[in-house]
């Protein structure tokens, strides 16, 4: 009868199993991104004690004199991701606002499968694409559009030649990398108003912007928001498709057309015959993207908070 | 438009069919909703008493297939006619929902956004408005502490009164209500029930229920829907009571639904 007593371990000990179980797997998640600082940190000592703070302002890269600056990497990072988050932000709200809120069926849930598998194509894919297909497209119709008919080129950052390669182009293929993800993320958090809240607002006399504007926007803030720096989060690091596209040179960038590079394409043409001090640095710049990564946590986090105020939560 | 009493009628619906695509829902409907009343709708569900109420404020229309034909006269004013400013009617006619609807927003925002909606106020307005509006739904010494917290952290019963609030404060004349306290405890409901009470001095209130001891208790004036037909519409007392219709006898002595 007792079938308490055929149970391997006593209940009162399974609880307390359970309890340090999770608890040393949650430690373990702790430890490792530690571990990561840590690690970087130790590797990167080196080249932190030979070039000091200049490493994050020098723009110097030579590797004979074994002088090596960040700026032109940091600021190839910041530039990209800024035109990837600044190109695929508003056109994934816009998309997944309408596939939720005005598509027909018979439009909206084909598009929706077509963009969980847009986001799961790996990013060589996309690297490849823009190398092959997006890079030339880039040198013969957009740079001479933007620059020419458009008259951008007496704007400074405008210039230069059309290679097709660079800064722009490296934006782009992280825009429409980042974009379906980005989407995906925001049909999930805008199908998740509940239609009596929708309802209740139209029922109140708002207007559809109304709606939209005041309560699914607040409603989701946390969840939209989320997909921002996840979209940021995914750019900032992404590797393999700007490598092919953005032309992998250390210079200071002037330009949008023009070729540079980022820490993740550095890090990843460097790696394989870097040695010393050379080495060294590019751990640093390891380090600088951990750093970076970090604070947009951090920022998504701070930004939340602030949501939460403005929505009365104290 | 009085009836044969002599008693105003505020809501007069005539001959309304509602359609779902090309399924059928509501059949010939036909309604007198006396000013200042409480009129209850009662039936088993899926008889189309919600179905009927969403009608009033046209929120059907947010949904392509849904389709109403037939007339409800609101006043004088048939407020099926496309030519009805719909956000007006929506302010005249405000909505209370099965689960309470707070907006992502402070107390106070929540009431103030119903206002913000129809009225040009400045903030002492405002202010006073919205203190008004919760006082009217019994709820202002609750939350008169709480104005800046999210309306999403009151308990169900005061965020429903919260909703109340928010739609009195758009000065209506006609408070629909589905089904308001089937998602809150029996305390949070009492207080809803007292509320409607002082409320019909006002409003004129319509309010879906399945819970019959509720529409005995609250409403003068009780409808019977059953598969899409209004079977019986008399005095509550009397649908209770002696009912005229064996099918709402069987129902209202609990033999089905």
């Amino acid at each position: 009868m007792s079938y308490c007593n055929k149970k391997l371990i006593q209940p009162e000990y399974s609880d307390r199993i359970f309890k340090v179980l999770t608890g040393a797997a949650a430690i373990l998640a702790a430890l490792l991104m530690l571990g990561f600082f840590v690690q970087l940190f130790w590797y990167a000592l080196p080249s932190i004690k030979t070039f000091g703070w200049r490493f994050l302002i020098s723009s110097e890269w030579d590797p004979v004199k074994q002088v090596y600056g960040a700026l032109p990497s940091i600021l190839g990072t910041l530039i990209t991701t800024g035109i990837a988050v600044l190109i695929a932000v508003p056109v994934s709200f816009i998309v997944s606002m309408f596939l939720v809120e005005s598509a027909p069926a018979w439009f909206s849930v084909p598009v929706s499968y077509a963009l969980d598998l847009l986001a799961a194509i790996p990013s060589i894919i996309y690297g490849m694409w823009g190398l092959f297909v997006f890079v030339p497209f880039m040198q013969s119709t957009v740079q001479p559009f933007l620059a020419n008919t458009l008259h951008l080129k007496s704007i400074p950052f405008f210039g230069g030649n059309y290679n097709g390669f660079g800064f722009l182009t490296s934006g782009i293929i992280l825009a429409l990398m980042i974009l379906p993800f980005v989407s995906a993320v925001m049909r999930d958090v805008f199908k998740m108003v509940p239609s009596v809240l929708k309802e209740s607002a139209f029922g109140a006399g708002a207007t559809s912007w109304e709606v939209t504007y005041d309560i699914t926007m607040k409603y989701g803030a946390r969840g939209l928001l989320g997909a921002v720096f996840l979209g940021l989060g995914r750019a900032v690091g992404e590797t393999m498709a700007v490598l092919f596209v953005i032309g992998n040179i250390q210079t200071m960038p002037k330009s949008f057309f023009q070729a540079g590079t980022t820490i993740a394409a550095t890090l990843a043409n460097n790696f394989a015959e870097a040695e010393g001090i050379f080495k060294s640095s590019l751990f640093e710049l390891g380090l600088i993207l951990l750093v970076m990564s970090f604070l947009i946590q951090v920022l998504a986090q701070l930004w939340l908070k602030r949501i939460s105020r403005q929505m009365g939560e104290s | 438009m009085v009836n044969e009493n002599g008693e105003k009628i505020k809501i007069s619906v005539q001959n309304l069919n509602f359609f779902y695509g090309n399924h059928q829902a509501l059949f010939d409907n036909n309604l007198d909703i006396l000013e200042n009343r409480v009129t209850a709708v009662i039936g088993p569900s899926g008889c189309g008493k919600s179905t009927h109420l969403r009608a009033f404020n046209r929120i059907f229309e947010l949904y392509p297939e849904q389709r109403a034909k037939g007339k409800i006269i609101l006043d004088d004013e048939n407020i099926l006619d496309r030519s009805i400013d719909i956000l007006e009617l929506r302010r005249k006619v405000g909505m209370i929902f099965q689960k309470p609807t707070p907006f992502p927003m402070s107390v106070f925002d929540n009431v103030a956004y119903g206002l913000k909606l129809h009225f040009k106020l400045n903030k002492s307005q405002t202010a006073e408005r919205v203190e008004k509006a919760l006082r009217g739904a019994s709820l202002w010494d609750e939350v008169k502490d709480k104005l800046k917290k999210s309306g999403m952290a009151l308990s169900g019963g005061q965020q429903q009164r919260l909703c109340i609030a928010r739609a009195i404060a758009a000065e209506p004349e006609v408070l629909l209500m589905d089904e308001p306290t089937s998602a809150i405890d029996p305390v949070g409901t009492l207080k809803v029930e007292n509320l409607i009470e002082e409320l019909k001095e006002k409003f004129t209130i319509v309010i879906v229920t399945h819970n019959m001891q509720q529409a005995a208790r609250i409403s003068e004036h009780t409808a019977f829907f059953y598969e899409g037909h209004i079977i019986e519409y008399d005095l509550t007392k009397k649908i209770f009571t002696s009912p005229s219709n064996q099918k709402t006898e069987d129902y209202v002595t609990g033999r089905f639904g």
